[in-house]
């Protein structure tokens, strides 16, 4: 048997981004003894990126703002896809979420009379996000981090989680390794939230760091959830193309939101043409199309992208509403943004899709298990709009750590079996000892290629076919590698041995999903299927585990009878748009 | 393209030393991007951590010839031509591996801080000059530099008497929080150890994030310690009164 230590709660919570911490703080808070654990330090998590600000309906700059207004955005932004009640209780419950980060001590930029100020940002019809300059993600994670603190839950930083564990049917527990020692560790647990985030890093080029390798969406995958719209991977219209290290380096939405301007390098502003109507502040799918099309026909700057430009803007204006792109520019390419025009592409930024939950709780189709934030689905639909994700980790965080306390509180002692921790542990000893022969730099940079050439912003079904099959060859491998050198002592390669199967299961949920919709929806567009379709609107994709293989199943969308005519109001109002 | 030599401190808290390595460097590199080179063609177990490689999250401090900096900050073309870089992990914190050390005493400072507490009653409008006071503070994104560079941490390994610039930095964006109803002074003159900093601004040098962490955070602090605890003349009144 190999050592390991353990440890018992009543609820563990894996990721501590705004969803983890939250979902933490929430079920500390109903009386659960509760653990939080993260692959990286406290804090680090890509939370600290979101910044342009959290969308939530006070109407504190434009009056007439107000959830249904909120709520028919964000339909409108996922295409329909959405499921209806999760996104009604996003638009009614962020105030209330946003108002109690200010109450622990979260602050935020305010209007002339001293109340939150909020901005504009694409998608959204109102002047709606709370934000600090730039920087409203880490402001988010901080005041969660203060709170989480003195929440009485336990935190376990730097530590990787590569199974849950189950008793029968109900998951129980998890099994993974620190970093810092590479020792193992299982914790016991009546209940577990998973608050992964998400999949960035299946594609070369992407704002997501290391950590976004898909763990919770296979953790969940492989315990029997299902996924939803695994196909929507949301490319942000704005990421850095130069210097070569920064590729995919977000740049905020909120420079637009502030008034930057995109242009081809005929100096043409393009978005007159894509949609007139919102032009930069159009949703991030139409505007990430735009400037790939711009480039594809021939308009692309001399890097290969467009000019995004706020030197028309006041230089001092920019400094303080915009302080960390300032520096950012000026630090990592030497770019002075209030005098010269940034260039930037598309980035790989956010995956719409994740384990589907009942939207009061959190709770996955499996017993015992719940997922929040990014590694959930259901809440944005085909494409996410800016702002609604700092929100949907706040509102569906406290929704689920307060679901998985609830179960936890009437759930059997957790009853871990010896096999599958061993199990779980021959698995990682031996990607360091075992008989593999494959490298797993290597193929994670083939995975990232295939998902890059294949799979990206416009997609086809040769391309799509051939992806579903070099990834599976891909997943034949992947059980074979092997790192050449190092112990279990803080070895990144050993690490990625694991990470890189989480991410197999995603690209490959990804891929196939996307083969199968047929129509262009949201950030799935498809060359050969350009339009919209009345079957697939009315239905999402629903991947699972089937004995060995993987399941793929359309599903009619979760609609509220009550809220049909909010829906019906918004669908007339833009087809009159239209026309 | 061309080559640049590195020197990679590689070992654990036993043995360790630098290690050279060779990369092919293209225009506009940070250090990390070498360290990610280094690590994908020759050295795939070299410990490193990092997260956002955008300069937000704070995971990937090291010294970079001798200087504590964020390595996805700091381009190679700014480092002297011709010489070798020199990448060393934090020495004021004990080291797991290569270029990772061990910053949890940092968390288990910040436990000892009390939060945020509104003042009762409190009307929940601010105003944004006090917004911006703050907002100096609350950009910290604890790369722990400061820690790192701080004499009395550093050099005399007085972590069980003083929180360090960093959560000096942190308790004044409490104390300036125009609604917050705490008062900290005890715990920055006792167990905070604020006395033992002798402002020589290091930290503030070393802050990615521009906080003039002495002149705008620990030097007011100091002043409402001083005033609390060894102002004669308050001390003289409250002695008075008490004695009524």
């Amino acid at each position: 048997m190999s050592q390991y230590e353990s440890h018992d709660y009543d609820v563990i919570v894996i990721g501590a981004g705004g969803a983890g911490l939250r979902a933490a703080i929430e079920a500390s808070a109903q009386g659960a003894r509760t653990a939080l654990i993260c692959k990286s330090l406290l804090g680090k998590a890509h939370t600290v990126m979101a910044e342009g600000g959290i969308a939530a309906a006070f109407g504190n700059v434009d009056e007439q703002d107000n959830w249904r207004t909120h709520f028919q955005d964000t339909l409108f932004g996922g295409k329909y896809l959405n499921n209806w009640r999760m996104a009604e209780l996003h638009a009614k419950e962020a105030p209330d979420r946003v108002r109690e980060l200010e109450e622990w001590g979260g602050v935020f930029d305010r209007t002339p009379d001293g109340r939150m100020s909020q901005r504009p940002f694409g998608g959204h019809t109102y002047r709606r996000l709370v934000h600090i300059g730039d920087r409203t993600g880490l402001e988010l994670i901080r005041t969660l981090q203060d709170k989480g603190v003195h929440a009485g839950l336990d935190v376990f930083m730097e530590c990787t989680i590569t199974r849950l564990l189950k008793d029968g049917d109900r998951v129980c527990g998890a099994f993974g390794y620190w970093r810092a020692s590479g020792e193992f560790v299982v914790f016991k647990a009546k209940a577990v939230v998973l608050a992964t985030g998400g999949i960035g890093k299946c594609y070369r080029i992407t704002s997501n760091s290391w950590e976004y390798t898909g763990d919770g969406h296979a953790l969940g995958y492989d315990a029997g959830a299902e996924l939803v719209d695994m196909e929507f991977m949301q490319f942000h219209p704005t990421g850095m193309i130069w210097p070569p290290g920064v590729i995919g380096l977000l740049v905020t939405e909120a420079v637009r939101g502030e008034g930057g301007i995109l242009r081809n390098a005929e100096g043409e502003r393009f978005m007159e043409r894509y949609d007139p109507k919102r032009m930069e502040l159009s949703t991030r799918d139409v505007v990430a199309r735009a400037i790939f099309t711009e480039v594809k026909e021939g308009r692309g700057s001399p890097r290969g992208g467009v000019f995004l430009d706020v030197s028309h803007l006041p230089a001092a204006l920019v400094k303080r509403r915009l302080p960390s792109m300032y520096d950012q520019f000026l630090n990592l390419a030497g770019i002075d943004i209030t005098r010269e025009p940034m260039e930037i592409w598309p980035t790989t930024h956010y995956a719409m899709g994740g384990i589907k939950v009942e939207a009061e709780t959190g709770a996955s189709r499996v017993p015992g298990l719940y997922a929040a934030g990014e590694c959930s689905g259901g809440m944005h639909g085909a494409n996410r709009l800016g702002g609604n994700s700092l929100s949907d980790l706040l509102v569906f965080g406290k929704r689920t750590g307060e679901g998985a306390a609830h179960y936890a509180a009437s759930a059997p002692a957790p009853a871990v079996e010896d096999d599958a921790i061993e199990a779980a542990a021959q698995e990682m000893l031996g990607y360091l000892d075992g008989p593999g022969e494959e490298d797993p730099y290597t193929l994670h940079a083939e995975l990232q290629e295939t998902m890059h050439t294949l799979v990206g912003i416009f997609r086809e079904r040769a391309d799509l076919a051939q992806a579903v099959e070099r990834l599976e060859g891909l997943a034949q491998r992947a059980p074979h590698v092997r790192v050449s050198a190092g112990g279990r002592v803080y070895n990144p390669g050993w690490n990625q041995c694991r990470d890189l199967q989480n991410m197999v299961v995603c690209a490959q949920a990804l891929s196939r999903a996307a083969l199968l919709r047929e129509e262009s929806r949201g950030a799935h567009s498809r060359l050969d299927f350009p339009g919209f379709d009345d079957y697939w609107g009315g239905h999402n994709l629903l991947v699972a585990k089937d004995g060995d293989g993987m399941k793929i199943e359309p599903r009619p969308v979760v609609k509220v009878a009550e809220l049909e005519p909010l829906v019906v109001e918004r669908r007339h109002q833009e087809e009159a748009a239209l026309e | 393209m061309s080559t640049r030599l590195f020197q990679v401190w590689r070992g654990d808290a036993e043995q360790g030393g630098l290690v050279d390595y060779e990369v092919e460097v293209q225009e506009g590199m940070v250090v990390l991007d070498a360290v990610h080179e280094i690590q994908r063609t020759q050295a795939g177990d070299l410990a490193v951590r990092w997260n956002c490689k955008a300069a937000k999250c704070g995971s990937c401090s090291a010294e970079v010839n001798g200087k504590p900096r964020l390595m996805c900050k700091t381009r190679l073309d700014e480092l002297p031509e011709g010489q070798p870089v020199r990448v060393e992990p934090l020495r004021a914190f004990p080291l797991i591996r290569d270029l990772v050390t061990d910053v949890s005493w940092n968390y288990e400072v910040n436990k000892l801080i009390p939060p945020f507490t509104p003042r009762p009653g409190v009307e929940w409008r601010m105003g944004q000059a006090d917004v911006d006071r703050i907002t100096e503070f609350r950009k910290c994104i604890e790369c722990f530099l400061c820690q790192d560079v701080c004499h009395v941490l550093r050099d005399h390994d007085l972590k069980s008497r003083y929180f360090g610039p960093r959560f000096m930095v942190r308790i004044a964006a409490l104390e300036m929080h125009p609604l917050d109803g705490l008062d900290r002074t005890e715990l920055l003159a006792h167990a905070g150890g604020i006395g033992l900093c002798n402002i020589t601004k290091c930290c503030g040098d070393v802050c990615p994030e521009h906080i003039k962490i002495t002149d705008n955070a620990i030097i007011p602090l100091k002043e409402r310690v001083v005033d609390r605890f060894y102002d004669p003349l308050p001390i003289f009144g409250r002695r008075l009164r008490s004695a009524r």
